[in-house]
C-alpha cells in the first residue's frame, strides 16, 4: 500500500466540516472514493469542495480544521 | 469556436485594460486587476495591449483550443502545461488546434493572465470587454466562465512570434515583505494620532474574502476615532461619513476594524470614511496576494507617489522596448 500526499488546490482557509455544528466530511480511518468530499476551502466569499481524486483510505489530515491553508501544501494523506 | 472550457478554474474572467469613464454613474473601471501583466502577455503573442485576455485567480482553468493560436501567460507563477508538458511562463507559446491548456498548483502570487493571439472576441459593452460580474455586464455573458462555455478569438494580427520571451530582468518580482505604499486623505483627521500611528505600525493580513471588489485585510489593532457629532446624513457609526465619493485604490476601514482598499469592480459611492488611499503604482501587487499574506501599509506624500507612477510607467516602457 502506497501513501500519497495530497496538495491543497487553493489558497484560504480549510474547513472539514460543512458547518460549525454538523459532524466532518471526513475523519482519519475513514474510506474515501473518487469525487468524496474532504473539506471545503474558503476563498473571496465563496465555500469550495475539495474532492478527493484517489481511493483509498484517508490515513491523516496535514493541517488543522480552520487552518489558513496555501495552494500546493499538503494536505491530506491517503493510502491506496 | 476558437476555444472551449472543459474545467472553469475558480473564478476566470475575460478583461482587457477596463471600462474607465463610466464610475460617476456606478460602473467601475473593471479591466485586469494586475494591468502590466496583462499588457505584457498581449504584447507577447503580438495583440494590441489592451485585447481581452483572462484573468486567473489562484486556480487555472483547463482549456480545449479548436484552432491553432499563439498564446502567453504572465503575472503570478500558474504554471501552464499543454497536453500536460510543463511550459515556460512569460513566453509566447505555440498551440496546435485539438490541444488541451492545462494549469498546475498555483506557486507564487495570486493571478495569471493568459493572452491568445486575436484577443478574444465578446461584445464591446461601454468600450471594454471586461467582465463586471457584480453587475452582470461585459466579459462573457457578464460572468466567470462555466465548463462548457466557447468562447471566440479575433483575427489574429501578424506580430506574435512563437517563443518570444520577456528576459528575466524584467519579470516581476514578487517582494518578500509586502508594503503597500499610501496617501493619508480627506477622512485621515477622523482617527486619532495613535489611531494613525497604528495604522502604519500594524501588520495587516489579506483576509480570505479578499477580491475584485475590494483587498480586505485584518490582524491590526482597532482604531479609535476622535469624537464628533455626526453630520445630518451620516450615521451613528464613527466610520460613516455623508454618502460620498469612492476612487480606485481608496481605503475604508468599516468600524476601524478591516481596512479594505477598493480595487477594479468597487463600486464608486457610499458612506464610509475613507482615511487613506493606496498609490496607483501598488495597485497591480495588491492583484498579487494571497489571502493570509502579511502586508504593512507605508506612509507616502505626494511627490513620492508621483515619483513612483513614473517609475512604474518607465518599467512599462522597458517590458514595451525588449518586445518591440
Amino acid at each position: 500500500m502506497a501513501t500519497t500526499q495530497v496538495p491543497c488546490p487553493l489558497p484560504g482557509t480549510f474547513y472539514r466540516r460543512p458547518s460549525p455544528d454538523q459532524p466532518a466530511f471526513k475523519n482519519e480511518g475513514d474510506p474515501v472514493a473518487v469525487g468524496d468530499t474532504i473539506g471545503l476551502i474558503e476563498v473571496m466569499k465563496t465555500f469550495n469542495e475539495v474532492k478527493a481524486e484517489i481511493a483509498g483510505t484517508l490515513k491523516a489530515f496535514l493541517v488543522e480544521d480552520e487552518e489558513a491553508v496555501m495552494a500546493g501544501q499538503p494536505l491530506y494523506e491517503i493510502d491506496a | 469556436m476558437s476555444f472551449k472550457v472543459t474545467k472553469p478554474g475558480l473564478a476566470t474572467t475575460v478583461q482587457d485594460l477596463g471600462r474607465p469613464g463610466y464610475f460617476h454613474l456606478g460602473i467601475p473601471l473593471s479591466g485586469a486587476m494586475d494591468q502590466i501583466a496583462l499588457r505584457t502577455a498581449n504584447l507577447l503573442v503580438g495583440n494590441d495591449e489592451g485585447a481581452a485576455g483572462l484573468e486567473i485567480v489562484f486556480m487555472g482553468p483547463e482549456l480545449i483550443f479548436a484552432r491553432d493560436a499563439l498564446i502567453a501567460i504572465t503575472g503570478g507563477e500558474i504554471p501552464p502545461k499543454l497536453d500536460g508538458q510543463p511550459q515556460p511562463t512569460w513566453t509566447a507559446l505555440p498551440v496546435k488546434a485539438g490541444q488541451t491548456l492545462s494549469f498546475d498548483f498555483l506557486k507564487a502570487g495570486a493571478r495569471a493572465y493568459l493572452a491568445i493571439e486575436g484577443g478574444i472576441d465578446v461584445p464591446l459593452v461601454l468600450g471594454s470587454r471586461s467582465t463586471y460580474a457584480l453587475g452582470t455586464l461585459g466579459g462573457f455573458q457578464g460572468r466567470k466562465l462555466q465548463a462548457g462555455d466557447e468562447l471566440q478569438l479575433g483575427p489574429a494580427g501578424n506580430g506574435g512570434r512563437a517563443g518570444r520571451s520577456l528576459p528575466d530582468s524584467l519579470r516581476p518580482v514578487l517582494p518578500k515583505e509586502i508594503r503597500l505604499r499610501a496617501l493619508p486623505g480627506q477622512f485621515w483627521e477622523r482617527i486619532t494620532e495613535q489611531a494613525q500611528a497604528q495604522f502604519f505600525e500594524d501588520t495587516w493580513k489579506v483576509a480570505p474574502e479578499a477580491d475584485r471588489i475590494g483587498y480586505r485585510f485584518r490582524g491590526g489593532r482597532p482604531l479609535d476615532f476622535v469624537p464628533r457629532e455626526p453630520p445630518f446624513g451620516a450615521g451613528s457609526d464613527p466610520s460613516n461619513i455623508v454618502d460620498g465619493c469612492y476612487s480606485y485604490g481608496s481605503i475604508q476601514i468599516p468600524g476601524g476594524t478591516e481596512p479594505i482598499v477598493l480595487h477594479r469592480d468597487a463600486v464608486s459611492g457610499g458612506g464610509y470614511f475613507m482615511p487613506a488611499t493606496v498609490i496607483s503604482a501598488d495597485m497591480d501587487l495588491i492583484a498579487q496576494l494571497q489571502p493570509h499574506v502579511p502586508v504593512r501599509f507605508e506612509r507616502v506624500d505626494m511627490e513620492t507617489a508621483l515619483a513612483a507612477r513614473a517609475t512604474h510607467r518607465a518599467d512599462l516602457e522597458r517590458i514595451r522596448s525588449a518586445l518591440a
